[in-house]
């Protein structure tokens, strides 16, 4: 697994719970057929798999749980290092912060 | 025919009016001379009741309609601001409200924060006492700082907002550390849009060159050295440009406003521009408006364009600038905007900065006016349009 996205510099790992900043407000907006982040006077329109897994981040769900739910609902495996490499952007982008 | 089932096409791309901007009333405490609301305010109707204004909500929601700006004018001076809020949040939107800040004690903040209000952005005229209150011809400093406090008190996400311009923008390290200091978590450094009240004063607003990259100069310092997360927003001047602005994205593509007295605009400006139907939102639905009137199908798309805006590369970039800053200017709202160094108009725009460059006014606002300011009154409109 050299793809993966966890090193020792980045604490995101299948334990890390993570909640939408309460900067933002993650909504879906049936006119764009999309999940949206709204923030003072703007918008971030996410496409369809941003959307699935920022619905998943409420606050209670571990990464892990978050990748098990998406891998059921999609019928997929493996998408833990899709999964992560999307939190670190997000957390970077501060759409997401990881509840200690 | 062929330019019936052009409009046709275009009324079917014509995606939603993400944006809604409510301007609930022209009235206002304050008196800014950049004002951008319309001169001849003062001729405006009534204005709408609440019952038009939550019918409005419902309606541009349905369509899509997601952002929403509540402003005027001074949105605290209705009183059932509330109730607006409370219904946009029932329905979805994500509110904010556009303020000078007078009028919003704390009992109202803890009102709008149970309706639903997201965030408040506070407008200060600068980071001096006697600068503000001179610009906005009020004694409103001390009170807006009031106002920020409880802002953060009451946990919302806070812009604060300052128009700049020639009198203003050389505080613009002092302005960034009372942001600072009042907590904002978002800055917008507004230069003034010469439209309204701004366009009729726009001489003695209109800053130099050095001036302007001083500014910016100023802020980039800040922004490196600042050690907590703040958004600054430099809005450039496009008078310095050579390419306009991409205004509103296109007349008719996510904006709408709608005015005090009903009118439906795709722009806060556009009622100026002559030929065209803007509806009433009285007695038409915000559908009818958004898709079928002249108003807002006219400039979609580019069958609209002359030359150079027609065969030019960078069209679906800028959508040819601002219409209304070529009416303005040019008389024609067709025209390409002025600011682009490709327009034959572009020399109104030169001159109009070349005419800054006179030299700086000493910082006693009121003696360094070679010609006086005019603020946004009631009586100054009824002046100006008899």
């Amino acid at each position: 697994m050299s793809a993966d996205p966890i090193n020792d510099a980045n604490p995101i790992n299948g334990a890390s719970i993570p909640a939408i900043n309460r900067r933002f407000r993650l909504q879906w907006e049936a006119a764009q057929n999309a999940h949206v982040l709204l923030y003072p006077e703007g918008m971030i329109k996410l496409n369809a798999s941003a959307g699935e897994i920022l619905k998943r981040c409420d606050g209670k769900a571990t990464l892990a749980d978050i990748t098990a739910s998406l891998e059921q609902s999609f019928a997929a495996s493996g998408l833990s290092g899709d999964v992560f490499a999307f939190i670190a952007m997000a957390v970077e982008k501060k759409w997401v912060t990881l509840l200690p | 025919m062929g330019h019936v089932a052009a409009m046709n096409a275009q009324v079917k791309i014509a995606g939603p009016p993400l944006w809604l901007l409510l301007e609930l009333t022209y009235r206002c405490p304050l008196h800014c001379a950049f004002c951008y609301n319309p001169t001849d305010f003062a001729r405006a109707g009534p204005e709408l009741p609440t019952e038009d204004w939550l019918r409005v909500l419902r309606e541009a929601r349905a369509l899509g309609a997601v952002q929403l700006g509540l402003s005027g004018g001074e949105p605290l001076v209705r009183d059932d601001l509330e109730l607006i809020v409370a219904e946009a949040h029932r329905l979805g939107f994500y509110i904010n409200l556009i303020t000078s800040g007078v009028g919003l004690n704390e009992t109202r903040i803890a009102a709008l924060k149970d309706a639903g209000l997201d965030h408040i952005q506070l407008s200060f005229q600068d980071s001096s006492k006697q600068m503000n209150d001179f610009l906005s011809s009020t004694r409103t400093f001390d009170l807006k700082s009031k106002v920020a406090a409880l802002i953060k008190q009451y946990d919302y996400p806070m812009v604060l907002n300052v128009v700049l311009h020639r009198l203003n923008i050389d505080h613009v390290e002092e302005i960034l550390n009372m942001a600072d200091r009042l907590g904002a978590e978002y800055v917008e450094l507004a230069n003034t849009q010469y439209y309204g009240w701004a366009w009729h004063n726009r001489d003695q607003l209109m800053p130099s060159r050095a001036q302007v990259e001083r500014a910016e100069a100023a802020t980039k310092r800040f922004r490196e050295r600042i050690g907590r997360p703040m958004q600054i927003y430099f809005v450039v001047p496009d008078y310095f440009e050579r390419r306009p602005k991409p205004c509103m994205n296109g007349l008719g593509s996510i904006f709408l406003t709608v005015t005090p007295d009903g009118t439906a605009l795709p722009c806060h400006a556009a009622r100026m521009l002559p030929g065209l139907e803007f509806p009433n939102i009285r007695d038409t639905s915000v559908k009818h408006a958004w898709f079928d009137s002249s108003g807002f199908n006219h400039f979609r798309g580019d069958d609209w364009m002359k030359e150079p805006c027609r065969s030019c590369p960078e069209k679906a970039r800028d959508f040819g600038g601002c219409r209304c800053q070529a009416f303005l200017m040019t008389g024609d709202a067709a025209n390409a905007d002025p600011v682009c160094d490709l327009s034959p108009h572009h020399h109104l725009v030169t001159a109009a900065v070349a005419a800054a460059e006179r030299p700086r006014p000493p910082d006693e606002p009121r003696r360094a006016e070679e010609k006086p300011l005019v603020f946004r009154s009631p009586a100054n409109s009824a002046t100006l349009f008899p």
